[in-house]
């Protein structure tokens, strides 16, 4: 299969991807491009959410994310609340699409907070969920906002006990005296009821607002990082957790760099990648000593000199970093690209994909308006061989490594009919805009996606505007 | 004008393009309106400008972080980051001493040390006061608390003296110094956003809510971000020595009275 190849020199793929043409062939030629080898095609399953352009603060949907089977979908928001879809059962008769994702449950994850030593409130807001692997008939959860990390069980519940008899009809309680017989209760069915209960709350280990969580293989252990340190956590301990790195300076006025995003390696338990806001990635390995303040190893692309002006700092800072599935790469999203990185390789990214180039000549005014500190997440497919990341005016674009070719996707009510296959769009940089382009001048800078994910297994996608989660599925035949 | 209002279409400006090209143009671009032999001169008061209406936008950005539910660290660090850039680059250029001597008349040490101050404090807000007053904290908590022992112990002792502990937030010695270094910082910030037409003040503005640039609401934010949570501590706050008779928005900043009255109130 395409995706299996890897016997191409890094050399070339670092060569073909620099380029950071929109216009792939894929698009000059659409009529080619539609179906053409093993080209997915997009199209439209699903839409959750309101309808309505007035967002309520707390609608807004701040993290997606699949479980490690695909049947379950999290959805996290700023009003601090889970809600969970699942996958209906396939329909064999129906084979032309895969099972749909329905409410399975909503429960309130955190609440608001106080914190009063700072007088200052604690948002509720999700910033992630990442789920266990099934153990049991439960499902767990992990969800945290800046402060606290839950950890929350999901569990069914179809039958009830019946048949005491020692209560009245009304509820109560009957006078013991005048129970005479042993009536042992027996299970009944009931309606389904999915259950969430918090089983674990990881609290006061944070000072700066955390903004990762992950889950190590060994599933015992998780870090949660937030900007300044990374801290490791046993999932059965809640009042006790290891610092294993702190980069705060003893000066605060000399803190120039924070951590942005952390990760464990999907098979190494001892390894885990954070990132920070100069753009580099360190790899530790917790064996080498306690605190992981020195790393094993340093990625970083040295600066393009011809690139450079007052904001390269800023569009460098690295807002997330991912592991592909085997474990070989990890990707990092910065402002305007996309980079995959060989764990072996420390000096410059094997592949580079460009996301909205045509953002570079308008970096001044996205920095006014504060666009420019947007972080936007990016995710792999189950066989490591397309990345996906989002942008602005509802646009997304996933770049299929092996191809090289990219496309850009817009998630909008418009094209809602299921099985619609969606139009690839193409954003106009300069000049004469063609028909069905869109000129950079008009792209709405409100309407970003910043959170998608991609099903474990199949090419089911999970696309996160404001306030709406869309769902996406290839056309099967 | 350069700062144009925050709108998701924008008519774009000169401005970016130039931005990105920023460090290269020492010399003449032919897309200014240039001519003859003053040609590379007056390219480089256009490109200062620029720079100039960056660092000011930088600057009125670090300010605003003070006003949220908690700064953003990262985005307050990236900004500053931003600003110490372009001081450098300022200061290299030489450019630095002459904006200084034209607009304030101030040595551009000071300039830097007040810059400094708004860097810092975000920062300090994010650091926050550990009060070592809660049992229920973690290890790791009490183990960060030794770490910064020295600063949660003369936050502690300043509960009693706000002024100290003003000082102890901004890191100087001397809390009238720092005071004064404080609002001529934000004068500077004014003068020099006055020093373009009014319509730029007003763009940056614009979109803004509206408590945003009320000095006072800036200020009370900022003072209730350092406040121990006590209402006692307010009683304590000693009145400033200078006061103003003047009503407009700037001469509000001298007046801490009005500051603590508003706190008072609320």
């Amino acid at each position: 299969m395409l995706s299996d190849r890897v016997g191409f020199p890094h050399k070339v793929f670092g060569l073909l991807s620099k380029q950071p043409k929109q216009n792939t062939w894929f698009q000059r030629f659409p009529s080619l491009g539609a179906g053409g080898g093993n080209d997915i095609q997009w199209c439209f399953s699903q839409v959750k959410g309101a309808v309505d352009d007035d967002v309520a603060e707390a609608d807004i949907i701040s993290t997606v994310e699949f479980n490690h089977s695909g049947e379950l979908l999290a959805t996290g928001d700023k009003g601090g609340r889970v809600v969970i879809f699942q996958q209906e059962q396939e329909n064999k008769t129906q084979s032309h699409s895969r099972g749909e994702y329905n409410v399975y449950s909503t429960f309130q994850s955190h609440e608001p907070e106080f914190d009063y030593l700072k007088s200052l409130e604690i948002e509720e807001k999700i910033n992630k969920i990442r789920w266990l692997p099934q153990k049991n008939a439960a499902q767990f959860l992990l969800s945290t906002n800046d402060k606290t990390i839950k950890l929350w069980k999901i569990s069914e519940r179809d039958k009830r006990p019946e048949g005491y008899n020692l209560k009245e009809e009304d509820g109560r309680y009957r006078d013991p005296t005048t129970v005479t017989t042993l009536r042992v209760p027996v299970f009944r069915p009931m309606d389904l009821m999915v259950e969430a209960s918090p089983r674990r709350i990881f609290a006061n280990a944070h000072t700066y607002h955390i903004n990762s969580i992950s889950i190590n293989s060994d599933y015992e252990t998780y870090l949660s990082a937030d900007d300044l340190r990374i801290n490791l956590w046993h999932l059965e301990i809640t009042d006790r957790s290891f610092n294993i790195v702190d980069i705060k300076p003893a000066n605060m006025e000399e803190l120039t760099e924070v951590i942005t995003a952390a990760e464990f390696h999907p098979n190494s338990c001892s390894t885990f990648v954070y990132s920070s806001s100069k753009g580099t990635i360190r790899l530790c390995d917790m064996r080498a000593s306690a605190l992981c303040d020195r790393h094993s190893k340093l990625f970083e692309e040295p600066e393009d000199p011809s690139n450079r002006s007052f904001f390269s700092e800023i569009i460098s800072s690295i807002s997330d970093v991912k592991f592909s599935h085997s474990g070989r790469y990890m990707m990092t999203r910065d402002y305007l690209s996309v980079k995959i990185w060989d764990l072996n390789m420390e000096n410059r990214p094997v592949e580079t994909y460009q996301v909205h180039e045509y953002l570079r000549s308008k970096l001044c005014s996205l920095y006014e308006n504060d666009c420019i500190f947007d972080k936007f997440e990016c995710c792999w497919n189950g066989s490591d061989s397309i990345v996906m990341t989002g942008s602005y005016n509802n646009f997304f674009r996933m770049f299929d490594r092996n191809t090289k070719r990219d496309i850009t996707l817009e998630a909008s009510r418009e094209n809602n009919k299921p099985r619609t296959v969606l139009k690839p769009r193409k954003v106009c940089a300069s000049g004469k805009r063609k028909k069905d382009e869109i000129s950079v001048d008009s792209l709405d800078f409100n309407k970003k996606i910043l959170h998608t994910a991609w099903h474990p297994k199949e090419n089911i996608i999970a696309v996160a505007t404001t306030n709406n989660l869309y769902i996406f599925q290839d056309k099967m035949n | 004008m350069f700062l144009t209002p925050v709108v998701p279409h924008w008519p774009f400006q000169n401005m970016d393009t130039m931005f990105v090209r920023g460090l290269k143009r020492k010399c003449f671009d032919g897309e200014e309106d240039i001519e003859g032999t003053l040609a590379g001169i007056k390219a480089i008061p256009s490109y200062n400008l620029q720079r100039q209406s960056l660092l000011d936008m930088s600057l009125v950005k670090l300010q605003l972080c003070h006003m949220l539910v908690e700064p953003n660290l990262c985005r307050s660090v990236l900004i500053a980051n931003t600003v110490r850039q372009i001081q450098e680059e300022m200061t290299q250029d030489g450019t630095w001493q002459m904006i200084n001597t034209q607009s304030t008349g101030q040595a551009s040490l000071d300039r830097l040390v007040s810059t400094d101050i708004l860097c810092r404090s975000s920062r300090d807000q994010a650091e926050g006061k550990h009060v070592p007053a809660y049992g229920t904290f973690n290890k790791d908590f009490e183990s960060d608390q030794a770490q910064d022992s020295s600063e949660t112990m003369s936050t502690a002792s300043s509960v009693q003296a706000p002024r100290n502990l003003q000082s102890n937030v901004w890191e100087m010695e001397n809390p009238q110094e720092n005071k004064g270094n404080f609002q001529k910082s934000l004068d500077q910030i004014f003068e020099t956003l006055e020093n373009k037409s009014p319509n730029s003040v007003e763009d940056l503005f614009s979109e803004v809510d509206n408590s945003y640039y009320d000095l006072d609401t800036m200020l009370t934010g900022m003072m209730s971000n350092t406040k121990m949570g006590h209402c006692d501590n307010l009683e304590t706050f000693s009145t400033p020595t200078n006061t103003a008779s003047n009503s407009n928005c700037k001469s509000d900043l001298n007046d801490l009275d009005h500051i603590v009255e508003i706190l008072v109130e609320s």
